[in-house]
């Protein structure tokens, strides 16, 4: 069933009794040629690429609870592709040009708004850093625009110029860089996916994983009984730690709660995506009103979905300084997902040391806006065996070798990515 | 004015002495003290309030509490306005300002309400489903729209001008909530000893007693609840915070609250805070929180006039207003009865009360049948006329049609107990079919429920709850309970069936108000498979208002497990999270905004620094100066080149006091240096410094500074200034947990001393008539030499370190004699023409000498990339080395630091900039590194740079491409050897 | 969240410094030896569990100790913490 306004306007005449499951609600089959654990954007994006780019249709995307239900409808829904290193930007472009075509792709309106991502700076030095990673960007053909005192100013005149602890000196403005409406992301693929034969299996947890004499993964074990599979990927980012496991594999990755916030809805007020370069906080507005943001992880291991004050302090004392017309909106909501913070602050979509099982983790708190990319370049691993050409920097052994991807440059320490 | 129609004569808890003015959009009118917006709304017998945010329907008053849904205004003008405020919260002041919101161009004649004709197709998730074509048209059309349709009220755009500050209380018990059962549960552990926090969101004690009528103890509720709440203020160890919303629980009984100070006023007083917010840290916690009652579902609930039963109450009780003249009471619950005859006392004509139920206990029914009021049991409420609401369609249990001209429908639809913060931990609720609601289940460590929060019926039954409540809590601290008996007061009968929909729905009978989720959206919902409580949600929005699903999401819930076929307890119920009510950012900021936003620090000489004209620079959280303006400087430029040229010529000064200091003491000091470092200490002789070079355990390059030896047993080591902190963990995570068994103490002193660099070929000079008594020959302090000694009768430290390249020293004190040092030094070096200079000036000289910085330890870079490759030893064991042996990062193709001078002598190299060779394409695949440092150098007359070029080690005398097209045109430079003055390093030895 | 610090008492976080998991013990030899395997693992892999978690925490606004706290991922409830030098579950080496 194709969405326009005409079927809409048709389906408003019968009272829209005839609109149908946007996904079936798929049972498990005994086997398919691939079974993906996971059923955030990640996972979904996987399973529609496999199908509609390669042909793959005996496939399975198994989810625990709802699909969804995880990172995938829990982010604050930018996407960008302002990286400067060489192992990650083509990836995030990659993304960016996919995101600019998905809702013709998937005929659903996944809201892709490109309002503008901009970075704020504070300093010579963070100019200059800046400066390199735009000029990065540029080489890789990606727009970008470094901007200075008054260029940030014509764009939000509404933030602290006069008073501020760390005075705004300027920005890096990617204006292909926006927002786009999460669940409609991942219910747009889940659909498309499941039109292509693609079996979503929703409250189907993978207690274990099945394997042959040699060790070779050969399906998984779940809730609701064995399922075969030629291969198997993972796409669970936040409880990768936790599936691997069972799988037997030590990973470089730890779990750590990032809260999200929303406020009261307000009139429109704050154009694009804004990041403050003195502290933990990012906004942007949704069309429906509310400003959405959020700031630093918790900093410490969790499996809780949830954090605590101190972050919440945090952030909104960023935006204070930042933008202090904002201290009579009322933060409504609070939540928490669990990031899978890799040890260099990138992810990694490779074949494991294990036969027949793939890995799509280590997100850290990135993972929405590579969702497109993200999912074509894991089908494309799962389908070829090799890396796709704008992700082969994501290998697992990169820590072993030190083909590190670190933008940030702190080491080993997650909590600090 | 304060005279109107809908206002009893006597009654209620306003004080009638003291009439108020107040204007709502535009419009003045009266109320009393002790009003809320609402209630003086509803006196004035204004109805239309709001508009609702999709379908832009006519909007009145539904509750009298913090979860109202359709009367939200803008409250107060200019940078005060404070946008979706409910009414039913607001405290009336003289002079209040009120404006409706989400309307053009007025409340009544709104043109949005347009959308209302359009809503057949604006179903739930309508947009998901268009809005595709053409692509680009979102941005530039569809979006535009929708951003200016939805939303509710406006900002201001300016500055928020009030102040909010956060404050900490710890206590043995905090009870939330000051209603019957919080009022008996503190006053019994309070008598009992502990230490008691009372939280309570509303201006007055007492809860649900005030909106009804009881008797305690002989009194009446909220006479009662005053002498409660007056003994309680009385004792010392109880701390009763009113007005105060308990918005979060958070790890080991920690919550959040939030205390509207000034809210109910027109203004913060002078010097005082419009909200605080209280961080209670609590070892147990009572959640006497109450219960929000349920609308019923059916076609038309949402016209002004349609009120839930005990806001009726409320308003009658509490504030002498009867919300209507000719009332029906539509009930599922057994407190709708109440309202009735709340409404017939009050005067007001009950034209019928609609029991859905097929039996209710005669108690409830008897008093109502006596005044002559209809009864329909088996009865439902299918359709509602009116903008203003004139009509109610009822059927009664045989099916027969009544129709009631009215202007006011009570709805009693049940109660939900208020148990989010039970659940903000992740917890979940249970589901109690008795009740239809869900109640309290899994708990928390530490915290109980008290009260109607947990599902206790009948006021006497309430205070019970209360008094065990806090009797647990007593025995649980060790205590000893008071003898005290709980308080008496009569229950009454308060049974409830679910009604989940009434009638067929046929129009819009609306679930979550606010957001216009409809029965139908969740019909369409289920039909399209969005069946599971979050897809629910997120699909149509229901719960995801301002009330955060308060009034609605159990009857949402409800209507989603009758179309699914599944029970209640299966379909689940989304998690509550912090807050329970929204609360202002700003509070959360607290005092920690503008130039208050981090502290700043400042060093010892930074007044005698802005006595010179410094134009200081934060680096991290200090000031320090960036250069020292003179007369006739123009620029920047023009002072920094000055100060590096009478440096470099004569003497020059600067503060580098913000360096980390960490002196370290014991006898395996020296063996701990030799693992941090990746060079050796232990050999270091005393009276001597060394530069060191740390790399993180993964062979990154993490800090440099110099160690010097004071004695056999005592180094001082430097850190940067940006990791000083970093380094002092790292310092005792290496002697606390890696070598415990090192006999090696550490402490900061950074703030201990105040440093300052004295620099240039006249610098010893300086110094020897600064102290007369020291050595300064190169015999008794060489380069890399140090010294102890005293000033002032105090401790004081010379080093002979060089960061500019010159013969220089760098002389300590303790910080409280720095500003006297720093005088003392320019007042002996006039006749050296000393010149202090700055941060700008230091970073010029350090490039100028190829010294790598914070653009070069960037995180990214191995000692070797740095040209520090030789100083790794390879005869022991330090921090990172293993790591720093990977493949990639010992690969010679790596960037290595080099220097950059412009061919053509003249163009600005800007750091950031990435290198090409010449003729290669501008693609990310001929990138060869960029850019780390840059600067015009005055001693060389032109610009230089450092850069990480790949091989750059092995490419001296080639030539790059500059390419920096965020900035500007391409500059062709020379590679040339990190060092670009004194190579030899004859300078600083001299 | 509060840390029941051994030298000072029970602390807010907000006092702390975190680094994670402290089951991983660095290498005797330092990873010198002849295979790297050890000292790559205890960089970078991590077990990550779902549930009791031992450590590192630093007091640094405090006693600046490193303390070894048991803290379960999923509840955040602390059962244990010592100085750093010790084994808060007298467990592994």
């Amino acid at each position: 069933m194709r969405y326009s306004i005409l079927e809409l306007a048709r389906q408003a005449l019968s009272r829209h009794r005839g609109w149908k499951p946007a996904w079936r609600d798929a049972q498990p089959r005994d086997g398919y040629d691939i079974v993906i654990v996971g059923g955030g954007g990640h996972g979904l994006a996987t399973a529609f690429y496999l199908a509609s780019v390669h042909g793959l249709t005996r496939v399975a995307v198994v989810e625990r609870g709802w699909i969804g239900g995880g990172n995938a409808g829990r982010n604050t829904t930018i996407i960008r592709s302002n990286y400067g290193l060489p192992g990650n930007e083509p990836f995030y472009e990659w993304a960016m040009k996919l995101w600019e075509g998905l809702e013709q792709t998937l005929n659903y309106n996944a809201m892709v708004s490109q309002r503008g991502v901009l970075n704020l700076c504070h300093s010579d030095a963070q100019r200059d850093a800046y400066a390199r990673r735009g000029n990065a960007m540029r080489l890789h053909g990606v727009d970008s625009e470094l901007l200075d005192v008054d260029g940030v100013r014509r764009l939000a005149p509404f933030l602290d110029f006069d008073n501020a602890r760390f005075p705004v000196q300027g920005g890096l403005l990617q204006p292909r860089g926006g927002t786009a409406r999460h669940d409609a992301v991942n219910w747009g693929y889940a659909r498309a996916a499941s039109d292509l034969g693609v079996d979503i299996i929703q409250n189907c947890e993978v207690t274990g994983f099945m394997t042959d004499a040699a060790g070779a993964v050969t399906g998984v074990e779940t809730s609701r009984g064995p399922i075969r599979a030629g291969k198997v990927g993972l796409a669970v980012a936040g409880m990768t730690g936790v599936v691997a496991a069972k799988a037997g594999l030590k990973l470089p990755i730890e779990s750590h709660a990032l809260q999200a916030f929303v406020s009261e809805g307000l009139k429109p007020l704050i154009p694009g995506v804004i990041t403050f370069g003195a502290g933990h906080f990012y906004v942007s507005q949704s069309d429906k009103g509310g400003l959405v943001f959020g700031g630093d992880i918790e900093g410490y291991n969790s499996y809780a979905q949830r954090g605590n004050l101190p972050v919440v302090e945090d952030v909104c004392e960023g935006g204070m300084a930042l933008m202090p017309m904002i201290g009579r909106a009322r933060l409504l909501r609070s939540w928490g997902g669990i990031m899978d913070m890799s040890m260099d602050g990138s992810p990694i979509i490779d074949r494991t040391p294990i036969p027949g099982l793939y890995l799509n983790a280590g997100w850290c708190y990135g993972g929405f806006k590579a969702t497109p990319a993200s999912g074509w370049c894991f089908a494309h691993l799962l389908a070829t065996d090799s890396p796709h050409e704008t992700a082969t920097a994501f290998r697992l052994d990169r820590f072993r070798t030190g083909h590190l991807i670190d933008e940030k440059g702190v080491g080993a320490q997650p909590n600090l990515h | 004015m304060s005279g109107s129609s809908f206002r009893l004569p006597v009654g209620g808890l306003i004080d009638r002495t003291r009439p108020l003015t107040f204007t709502f959009d535009g419009k003045s009118y009266g109320g009393y003290s002790g009003d809320t917006l609402a209630s003086a709304l509803l006196a004035n017998g204004v109805r239309l309030v709001g508009r609702s945010f999709k379908y832009h329907r006519p909007r009145g008053i539904l509750t009298a509490g913090s979860e109202e849904p359709n009367a939200l205004v803008t409250l107060r003008s200019g940078a005060r306005a404070e946008p979706n405020t409910r009414a039913t919260t607001i405290e009336l002041y003289a002079g209040l300002e009120a404006t409706s919101q989400n309307r053009w161009p007025n409340l009544d004649f709104d043109l949005l309400s347009v959308n209302q004709l359009l809503s057949p197709i604006f179903v739930a998730g309508f947009y998901y489903k268009t809005f595709m074509w053409p692509a680009k048209a979102w941005e530039k059309l569809y979006e535009p729209l929708i951003r200016r349709a939805a939303g509710l009220g406006a900002l201001s755009g300016q500055e928020d001008p009030d102040h909010y500050e956060h404050d900490h209380a710890f206590c043995d018990l905090l009870v939330v909530g000051a209603g019957p059962a919080g009022l008996t549960a503190a006053l019994t552990a309070a008598k009992a000893g502990l230490r008691v926090v009372l939280a309570d969101e509303a201006p007055l004690a007492g809860g649900a007693l005030l909106g009804e009528r009881h008797v305690i103890d002989g009194m009446g509720g909220a006479e009662w609840a005053a002498a409660r709440i007056a003994e309680l203020r009385a004792m010392p160890n109880v701390r009763v915070l009113s007005r105060t919303v308990v918005f979060g629980r958070y790890d080991d009984g920690e919550h959040g609250a939030i205390e509207r100070v000034a809210d109910h006023l027109p203004q913060p007083a002078p010097h005082q805070v419009r909200q605080r917010l209280w961080k209670i840290v609590a070892a147990h916690t009572i959640m006497a929180t109450g219960a929000t009652e349920r609308p019923l579902v059916f076609d038309g609930n949402d016209r002004p006039g349609v009120m839930l039963a005990g806001a009726v109450s409320t308003y009658i009780n509490r504030f002498g207003v009867v919300p209507g003249d000719r009332a029906v009471v539509f009930a599922a619950a057994d407190s709708g009865w109440q309202t009735a005859a709340d409404l017939i006392a009050a005067g007001a004509e009950v034209k019928a009360v609609i029991d859905a139920r097929p039996t209710v206990a005669d108690a409830l029914v008897a008093p109502v049948r006596a005044a002559g009021v209809p009864i329909l049991l088996s009865g439902q409420v299918v359709a509602t006329k009116g903008k203003r609401l004139h009509t109610v369609h009822a059927i009664d249990g045989a099916g027969a049609k009544h129709r009631f001209s009215v202007d006011l429908l009570a709805m009693a639809g049940g109660w939900n107990p208020q148990v989010a913060l039970a659940a903000h931990l992740g917890h979940k609720p249970a589901w109690r079919s008795d009740i239809s609601a869900y109640a309290v289940g899994e708990m928390p460590v530490g915290l109980r429920a008290a009260g109607a929060a947990d599902s206790i019926p009948g006021l006497g039954a309430v205070l019970a709850s209360g008094h065990r409540a806090a009797v647990a809590v007593v025995e649980a601290m060790g205590g000893k309970p008071p003898e005290t008996l709980p308080p008496v007061a009569e229950d009454r009968p308060e049974a409830v069936s679910p009604v989940w929909s009434s009638g067929p729905c046929t129009g819009k009978a609306f679930v979550d108000y606010q957001h216009d989720v409809t029965a139908s959206d969740i019909d369409l919902a289920v039909r399209e498979g969005f069946t599971s409580v979050e897809h629910l949600k997120r699909y149509t929005t229901l719960g995801m208002a301002t009330d955060q699903g308060r009034v609605g999401q159990v009857n949402g819930h409800g209507l989603l497990a009758a179309a699914t076929g599944r029970g209640i307890a299966e379909t689940g119920t989304i998690r509550a999270r912090p807050p329970v009510q929204p609360v202002a950012i700003g509070a959360f900021g607290g005092h920690h905004r503008g130039r208050h936003f981090r502290p700043t620090r400042q060093t010892a000489s930074h007044g005698w620094s802005t006595a010179q004209g410094a134009t200081f620079v934060d680096a991290g959280q200090w000031k320090r100066a960036q250069w020292f303006a003179r007369l006739g400087e123009t620029s920047w430029r023009q002072s920094t080149d000055r100060e590096v040229m009478m440096t470099r010529g004569g003497v020059g000064i600067c503060d580098v006091s913000t360096l980390g200091k960490i002196e370290l003491i014991g006898p395996d000091v020296g063996t701990l240096l030799d693992r941090l470092y990746v060079n050796t200490f232990s050999t270091l002789a005393i009276g001597k410094a060394r530069y060191g070079m740390m790399l993180r355990e993964d062979g990154m390059a993490f800090d440099d500074g110099t160690v010097t030896r004071f004695a056999e047993d005592r180094f001082f080591m430097t850190t940067t200034t940006a990791n000083a902190a970093r380094v002092m963990q790292h310092v005792d995570f290496a002697r606390q947990v890696l070598w415990p068994d090192l006999d090696a103490q550490a402490v900061s002193v950074t703030e201990q001393w105040a440093t300052y660099a004295v620099a240039g070929p006249a610098s010893r000079q300086l110094l020897a008539a600064a102290f007369p008594d020291l050595d300064l020959s190169n015999a008794a302090l060489p380069y890399m030499g140090a010294l102890s000694f005293r000033w002032q009768g105090r401790a004081a430290r010379l080093y002979r370190l060089s960061f500019s390249g010159e013969l220089a020293y760098e002389v300590s004190v303790p910080a409280d004699l720095g500003e006297a040092l720093v005088r003392h030094l320019f007042a002996v070096g006039a006749r050296y023409e000393v010149v202090p200079y700055g941060t700008e000036a230091l970073g010029v000289m350090r490039i100028e000498k190829g010294h790598p910085a914070g653009n070069e330890l960037n995180g990214t870079t191995t000692a070797a990339d740095l040209g520090l490759g030789r100083m790794m030893s390879t005869k022991k064991d330090f921090i990172g080395r293993a790591m720093a042996m990977r493949p990639a990062l010992v690969d010679p193709a790596r960037p290595r630091l080099v220097g950059l001078i412009p061919v053509n002598g003249q163009s600005q190299i800007r750091g950031g900039a990435h290198l090409l060779a010449p003729g290669a394409a501008a693609v990310a695949a001929n990138d060869e590194g960029y850019v780390t440092s840059a600067c015009y150098s005055p001693t060389l007359g032109h610009p230089i740079a450092l850069a990480l070029l790949v091989r750059g080690d092995e490419r001296h005398g080639q030539h790059v491409v500059v390419h920096d097209p965020v900035r500007g045109e391409d500059v062709l430079a020379k590679v040339v050897a990190p060092v670009f003055h004194d190579p030899s390093g004859e300078k600083l030895r001299g | 969240m509060r840390i029941p610090c051994p030298f000072c008492g029970s602390r807010d976080s907000r006092e702390f410094v975190y680094r994670g998991d402290a089951a991983p013990a660095r290498p005797t030899d330092g990873g010198l030896g002849a295979d790297g395997e050890p000292m790559f693992d205890y960089v970078y892999l991590r077990d990550n569990p779902i549930g009791e978690l031992e450590e590192f925490w630093y007091h640094a606004q405090g006693c600046r100790n490193w303390l070894r706290v048991v803290r379960d991922t999923r509840s955040h409830m602390i059962s244990a913490a010592v100085l750093g030098a010790g084994h808060a579950t007298g467990g592994q080496a």
